[in-house]
């Protein structure tokens, strides 16, 4: 006989792997609050808010996070427009090299960022490009372009085309077709897009290493982090609050598709 | 005359497939006119050319007497009730309605007013703040009608606009329509697939069969007169007699349709008769369906119900028509 309940071997499993993806997250909280101002030193000796003062009155954690606020909405911004214009493009008319463009497309997003990263070094390079804030909002675009898109193409295949058809019986040329039809209908799938872009870039180091030339963003700022033990507490808040920053986006995108098939998440 | 619709020698192909082959044709102004044909006979496309989500490979497509062949669909003043009804999900049903005139520049007050209007002329007044998903299939339907009407156009085009409801409400929407049609003067097309429709409501009936017309008439002589053995068989039933026995029965070469409801039992004066073995009797409540096998052919006749005393099975019984009930096809013999 099949029970409904699956053996208990299996569920220990199953907890067990979860705990073990979040049971590191949920240390970082605990030091977040921790008196002790050196490394993970367990027991936990008190609490304390006093970390949370110290990151906020701290300059360079500042610096930081307006750097990457700005370029991930700039890459956001980037993102939905070209990601929507791709989408549009492919999503409806046959042509030849339609399917090498679309794999060409959604290809940054398979590709491991060292490899992005570099190419895109030497790319700047031989544009003579100077490394900075639009170098690296041009390395996130390129892979927060595909999430928009994926949206897109999954939110205009469920589009029936009656839809555009009725739209131009009933005297709207195509600008105003996209204008009062399209959009609209795309507007929920472009900001979970969006959303997901932004946090994807929100916390992107790998790409951004090799194009950021002197910008430290938030990554980058706790990768240097590492070499100083004793802002070790300081770093834990800045983390709690990259998680919220970049956690809530992507339950937000969730949110907005979850009773679609629309692919929210998929790829990185 | 000016048509409001005219085709001349339009054909589109897809690769090698002619779905519309050398169609020529006139719809007048204020007509009721159908397109019927079974599936992939070209009717679908043939409206698609008329509003413009088709172009033409070859041939004209005149509306209003003017050249349309080239003209995109929002340049056209045709407007089409979809099949899927195709309303607009992120709108209202009165902003779907009022669309058309938010295209065109008319004033907030003013289209929403018409577009009321439009509602209450399909009997879906105070339905303006409802949400497309929120309505029924039958009020959907009265929604696209309703939109596609409210712009006035010259020429109405509906796909197969029926097909989705139950018969009880099809056979409603059909008086409806008509009724509207009458009211409105405005060009109707009708697409569909269904005889019994296309007979019922239309002035006029184009049948279309592998992307050419078979035959255009009023609903009367298509019944009465089918040109082709397509068009007897498809518009209602036919028996269609041919080979010998048609040669045997009335001295003349080729084939010849007629009416079930037109053969009777039995001898009579000035009659054509002949002898055959009955084969099947069904009961369809007002008539009786009676298959009787002649020299090697099966003809149906339909018998009313109430009076007569059903042959046998497997008797030998005598069938009669008169000789206008018949009707000769024209076909290469």
């Amino acid at each position: 006989m099949h029970s409904e309940r699956s053996p208990w071997a299996l569920r220990l499993a199953a907890y067990g792997g979860l705990a073990f993806l979040h049971f590191p997250i949920l240390v970082i909280f605990a030091y977040a609050f921790n008196t002790e101002e050196s490394a993970f030193s367990f027991p936990l000796q008190g609490f304390t808010l006093h970390w949370f003062a110290e990151a906020f009155a701290r300059q360079d954690i500042f610096d930081a996070i307006t750097v990457s606020l700005k370029v991930a909405a700039q890459a956001t911004l980037l993102a939905l427009v070209l990601g929507t214009l791709a989408a549009l493009a492919l999503s409806r008319r046959d042509f030849f090299g339609k399917n090498g463009i679309t794999l060409l497309l959604i290809l940054p997003i398979a590709l491991p960022g060292i490899i992005t990263g570099i190419a895109l070094l030497n790319a700047f390079k031989v544009a003579a490009l100077e490394p900075g804030m639009l170098t690296i909002v041009v390395g996130h675009a390129t892979f927060c372009v595909v999430i928009v898109y994926n949206n897109v193409v999954a939110r205009l295949r469920r589009l029936p085309g009656s839809l555009i058809e009725a739209s131009m019986d009933l005297g709207a040329d195509s600008f105003q077709t996209f204008r009062h039809v399209v959009l609209p209908s795309l507007a929920t799938s472009l900001l979970a897009g969006g959303m997901l872009a932004f946090a994807l870039s929100f916390d992107e180091i790998i790409v951004t290493t090799f194009t950021a030339g002197h910008e430290v963003t938030l990554p980058i700022w706790m990768l240097n982090q590492l070499g100083r033990p004793r802002d070790v507490p300081v770093t834990n808040v800045v983390a709690m609050l990259v998680m919220a920053v970049t956690t809530l986006p992507i339950l937000g995108a969730w949110y907005l598709t979850r009773d679609t098939t629309d692919t929210a998440g998929s790829g990185k | 005359m000016k048509h409001a619709v005219e085709f001349d020698r339009v054909c589109r192909s897809y690769g090698a497939v002619n779905a519309v082959d050398h169609v020529s044709l006139a719809i007048r102004e204020g007509e009721f006119f159908s397109m019927l044909g079974p599936s992939g006979s070209g009717k679908t496309t043939c409206l698609r050319l008329i509003a413009g989500f088709e172009l033409p490979t070859s041939g004209r497509v005149l509306i209003d007497g003017v050249d349309a062949s080239r003209l995109a669909p929002f340049e056209r003043n045709v407007n089409t009730v979809f099949q899927d009804y195709a309303l607009f999900p992120t709108m209202n049903v009165l902003e779907n309605v009022a669309y058309p005139l938010m295209i065109k520049g008319v004033a907030k007050r003013e289209r929403y007013a018409r577009a009321e209007e439009a509602l209450a002329m399909v009997a879906l007044d105070g339905f303006g703040s409802r949400k497309p998903g929120q309505l029924s299939g039958g009020q959907r339907q009265r929604v696209a009608l309703a939109r596609a009407i409210v712009g006035r156009p010259r020429v109405l085009l509906l796909d197969e606009p029926l097909g989705a409801l139950d018969l009880k409400l099809r056979e409603q929407m059909q008086g409806e329509l008509k009724a509207l049609q009458r009211q409105l003067g405005i060009t109707f097309v009708f697409v569909t697939h269904d005889q019994s429709e296309a007979l019922s409501m239309s002035d006029r009936v184009a049948v279309f069969a592998k992307g050419r017309i078979e035959q255009v008439d009023t609903p009367q002589a298509l019944y009465s007169q089918p040109a082709s053995r397509f068009v007897a068989d498809f518009v209602g039933t036919s028996n269609v007699v041919d080979g010998e026995l048609a040669e045997r029965l009335t001295g003349r070469k080729g084939a010849f349709a007629i009416r079930p409801e037109r053969i009777r039992l039995g001898r009579f004066d000035g009659a054509i008769s002949v002898r055959g073995v009955v084969r099947e009797v069904a009961f369809l409540g007002p008539v009786n369906r009676v298959e009787v096998e002649v020299a090697g052919q099966r003809l149906w006749a339909q018998l009313p119900s109430y009076a007569l005393q059903m042959p046998e099975v497997g008797t030998e019984v005598e069938l009669a028509w008169e000789g206008d009930a018949a009707h000769w096809l024209l076909e290469a013999a």
